[in-house]
């Protein structure tokens, strides 16, 4: 089978720059504001003027330290920061400070469930080799044409320079683009259940670069490594991996090499471009910053930070599935966001039908929620009074349908259901003497009608269960009407 | 006359903060064509801050320490909205918009600045000669240099240009050129000062500290610089003791180490020797007791210091690319070559060396053979004081193995330049405290400098033995004189 697709095998990892949603900068207090005008967020620290010095901001550190948890990852008691050198107009310093060879966390893993249309969900461990804490670079504005080629100068906006960076590195443990997209993804949802970043990747607070080979089968040697950059999504991610896997087996396949090369992913053209050669690697002159002294995090630090974890989002999936009985793909949706999953846990700790709650949070209230750019914390409509809408229709006081007409004014005002329904006067009619004086009165309006039906025309049952409702608005038990109708068409 | 002496005839009215300082602006305007001291003379600024003090008083103010006190600043300390430029065309024009840590206490403590000082350029050298702007002088003798890289500073305060200043001290740059002026200079514990705003030569190394007349003087300005400072996280937590009430502590009874190495060095003076056994024997007569100590790894100290202190500068220095202030080459051919041209054209040749010998120190495949050797014999050279503080006090040197040397003498030979260095050098690399007090002058009537060396944060015990010895063998009986400079 040598030469043919199916036994080829991709070997991708991954390394995730996360931004740390701290307020201010890793080393100074400058604003760590995204979108606005060049060069506002800056001070000294920030521009590298001489004689400044950088002070690691503690914030920095418990965000690093919190996420490397979450991520399993062994917390180092001593680590330290270090220079890496290369010159770039938007390195201020013309060095980063990051971590080298003793970052903060090693040696850690994450569960990643890895679900594709028409292929069966599994969950995947894969393993991450360090996070590490770095400063962030500026942006280089190219001036005077739309294209770097033609530009005439460049401009240089320092106000993301100094943003604290957790760079996490996964092991080379992903075999397929979806893996790679899949684990892309936990990690942000990870990040965002502790509130250690908000994972924006249209706003680059969470960047991905993609290292991938192909072999012929797990036993042999490593391929040589490509990277590949600039995907803005979970899905450029695999396609990226699927096309540049493709890419690489053909190349092997038609006897040409495989180039060491950092690539472009081009979204419009949806194909990898080479961007530059990586034949020599760098040498960045490593060596520990004189300006910082080590890091300490002592057990009792540890033990606090911990302690004020969350529940993350596979502990949640899984409880979702044995303790609540939901489907995985319902427990994936409701977890996805840590404010939905809240949510939804606080209208089924209400009182409510665990069933009921997952498809109206799934259903109506996160479209609504879409629709109006919202999160599930913001949300008017209160767990506890969403609980109680359930329970109604639950005991039949009110009819689904009356439900969805309700919803749209408890969404955009809150409130309790039972109030709402009460004032509108939209409760279901469930009591058999009133119905039955109402289906009385409609037969004997509808004298024509009763004499067909009588005389064998039994779809006119619809007709009159229309007519019912019509009188009622809606507001008749179907079940009890379509009863005492039967019994009285039929006397 | 001493800043204490200087207080009290300004408490008394006897002067005026503004008659002190037109005093001083014209001592400058004496020397200052034979001398170059300074690099800019602050005279408006000088003046007006004198005449706010002298309004203060006499609207009965309680005024800090140093209300009224001239002093002179290296120029690689940033003072808001006056020019630094560590003596560089790089930062020819730089305009810092920020205050060092250490001038900040000062000016809250009253003290007036008169002007920035000379260096070498970005403090890379012991003479003085590679600042960009023109060499100093040494004010016992005009041919001779003033040491450096601190030698503005140093020659100020010796030529009465001011009453005290500030330098740093990376490798020596506050001793050496205190020792070749006759004057005190004092170097403090790594971390006891602040580093905010003083412009990064070698940051493990770097430390700012006082020239001064007396080491009561020097003294004074260390209680108002020192203390911790959470703008720098290399600055000692650790609280300051009052520097100027341990002056007067017994010192009957104290041990100080004669460091065997030291003594034994090729190079070293024989009139320096002379000079410095005659200081230790003085120090006997107080009732300290001097014993021989060994260092084995001190004279390491310099091949360690031009790895680790280059090392550092090369990243430290990488920031001067002409891309956000300082100079920029009119070379706009690519980005690489601008950054290179401005790099070529801005820097001295010394400070190109240095980048040049850090950058190759750093690099792949040289960095475990020289940066990381370097550090394991900073640690040895560490230990080596650890077990001599173990059995005394203090330790005793020679401040540099030779007087002040002519100008141009090593200009073209680095090596022997950075000899001058040797015996200060160890002290940086250990973190350690340590002052050069004047014991003496040489045959051509040259100040001799003597070293003492304390354990970490002992800067008392430092500043009381130099101040008994100051006030005691009264070796300095003799000023530059006004005659000397034409």
């Amino acid at each position: 089978m040598q030469g043919s697709e199916s036994t080829w095998e991709a070997v991708i990892g991954l390394e995730t720059h996360v931004q740390l949603g701290t307020d201010s900068k890793i080393f100074t207090s400058a604003s760590t504001a995204f979108g606005d005008q060049p060069n506002t967020h800056i001070d000294p620290v920030v521009c590298g003027l001489p004689g400044t010095l950088p002070v690691l901001n503690q914030k920095v550190l418990e965000y690093a330290v919190k996420a490397a948890m979450a991520l399993n990852l062994k917390i180092a008691e001593h680590s330290k920061f270090d220079r890496k050198q290369y010159f770039y107009p938007d390195l201020p310093k013309n060095y980063q400070i990051s971590q080298y060879d003793e970052p903060i966390a090693e040696d850690g893993w994450i569960d990643v469930e890895v679900a594709e249309k028409g292929k069966d969900t599994y969950v995947k461990k894969i393993g991450i080799e360090r996070l590490h804490m770095e400063e962030d670079a500026g942006k280089l504005v190219h001036a005077g044409s739309d294209r770097l080629a033609g530009s005439t100068h460049s401009l240089v906006d320092y106000n993301r320079a100094g943003v604290a960076l957790a760079e996490i590195v996964s092991k080379p443990d992903l075999r397929t683009g979806r893996e790679a997209a899949e684990y892309a993804s936990e990690i942000r949802r990870i990040m965002r259940y502790l509130g250690v970043s908000d994972g924006n990747m249209q706003e680059g607070s969470l960047r991905c670069d993609v290292n991938i080979s192909v072999r012929r089968g797990p036993e042999e040697p490593f391929g040589t490594k490509v990277e590949i950059k600039n995907m803005n999504s979970f899905s450029a991610i695999q396609k990226a991996c699927e096309y540049e896997i493709k890419r690489q087996i053909k190349a092997y396949e038609q006897g040409e090499a495989v180039v060491q090369e950092t690539r472009l992913w081009d979204e419009g053209k949806q194909t990898t471009k080479s961007m530059r050669s990586k034949e020599g690697s760098s040498d960045y002159r490593y060596f520990p910053d004189p300006d910082l002294g080590p890091i300490e995090v002592n057990a009792e630090l540890r033990d606090r930070w911990r302690a004020a974890l969350p529940e993350l989002p596979a502990s949640k999936r899984k409880r979702y599935v044995e303790d609540f009985g939901l489907s995985a793909y319902d427990a994936r949706v409701l977890t996805d966001e840590l404010a939905m999953a809240s949510y939804f846990e606080a209208v089924v700790a209400a009182g409510s039908d665990v069933k009921s709650a997952s498809n109206w949070i799934t259903g109506d209230l996160a479209a609504y929620i879409n629709a109006n750019k919202l999160s599930f914390a913001e949300l008017v409509f209160s767990p506890k009074d969403l609980a109680e809408m359930i329970q109604m229709i639950i005991k039949g006081q009110i009819s689904g349908k009356i439900a969805k007409e309700i919803l749209p004014e408890l969404l955009a005002n809150g409130g309790s259901p039972k109030k709402l329904v009460e004032t509108k006067g939209l409760g279901m009619i469930s009591d058999t003497k009133e119905i039955t004086l109402i289906v009385e009165e409609l037969l004997k309006s509808h004298p024509d009608e009763v004499q067909a039906f009588r005389g064998g025309k039994k779809k006119l049952l619809g007709f009159f269960v229309g007519q019912l409702m019509k009188k009622t608005g809606g507001k008749a038990d179907p079940k009890l009407a379509n009863q005492i109708l039967n019994k009285k068409l039929n006397q | 006359m001493a800043i204490a002496e200087w207080r009290k005839q300004l408490e008394l009215g006897e002067v005026s903060a503004r008659e002190l300082v037109d005093q001083k602006l014209s001592r400058i305007a004496e020397v200052e064509n034979s001398l170059h001291a300074f690099l800019v003379v602050t005279a408006d600024r000088a003046r007006a801050e004198a005449d706010r003090i002298d309004e203060a008083r006499a609207a009965g103010e309680v005024l800090p320490p140093l209300a009224g006190i001239p002093l002179a600043i290296k120029d690689n300390l940033c003072t808001k909205g006056v020019k630094t430029t560590c003596s560089s065309r790089m930062l020819k024009n730089f305009v810092p918009p920020y205050e060092s840590t250490v001038t900040e206490r000062l000016w809250k403590s009253g003290a007036v600045l008169l002007g920035k000082t000379n260096l070498d350029e970005f403090a890379m050298g012991s003479s003085t000669e590679t600042s960009a702007f023109g060499a100093t002088s040494n004010p016992w003798n005009l041919k001779m240099v003033p040491g450096g890289s601190s030698g503005g500073s140093a020659a100020a305060v010796a030529s009465g240009e001011c009453l005290a200043s500030l330098g740093s001290d990376t490798g020596g740059s506050i001793r050496q050129p205190a020792s070749f002026c006759g004057v005190v200079g004092l170097k403090p514990t790594y971390g006891r000062v602040s580093r905010w705003g003083l412009v990064a030569f070698a940051s493990s190394l770097d430390q700012v500290g006082p020239f001064a007349n007396t080491v009561a003087d020097a003294a004074e300005v260390l209680q108002v610089i020192a203390g911790a400072d959470h703008r720098d996280s290399t600055c000692l937590e650790a609280p300051v003791p009052n520097y100027i009430e341990a002056l007067s502590q017994p010192v009957t009874g104290l041990r100080i180490g004669l460091i065997k190495e030291c003594f034994d060095q090729q190079g070293l003076s024989s009139a320096v020797k002379d000079s410095v056994m005659n200081a230790a024997s003085h120090l006997q007569k107080l009732g300290i007791e001097l014993v021989e100590v060994s260092c084995p790894r001190f004279n390491d100290g310099i091949a360690t210091y031009y790895v680790i202190a280059p090392s550092e500068a090369s990243a430290n220095l990488a920031r001067y690319d002409g891309v956000k202030y300082g100079y920029r080459s009119e070379d706009k051919d690519s980005l690489l070559s601008m950054t290179a041209r401005s790099r070529a054209e801005g820097f001295g040749s010394e400070v190109q060396r240095r980048i040049l010998i850090g950058t190759y120190a750093l690099s792949a495949g040289y960095v475990d053979a020289y940066y990381k050797k370097a550090q394991q014999v900073r640690t040895l050279i560490r230990r080596d004081f650890d077990n001599a503080f173990q059995k005394v006090d203090l330790l005793l040197t020679p401040t540099s193995p030779s007087t002040a040397f002519a100008s141009g003498a090593h200009l073209n030979d680095p090596l022997s330049m950075y000899i001058s260095d040797l015996l200060t050098i160890p002290a940086n690399l250990a973190g350690l405290p340590a002052i050069s007090l004047p014991c003496g002058f040489d045959e051509k009537g040259l100040p001799i400098g003597v070293q003492l060396i304390a354990n970490v944060l002992d800067e008392s015990r430092l500043l009381q033995v130099s101040h008994q010895y100051e006030q005691t063998a009264k070796v300095m009986s003799r000023r530059p004189s006004a005659e000397l400079i034409p």
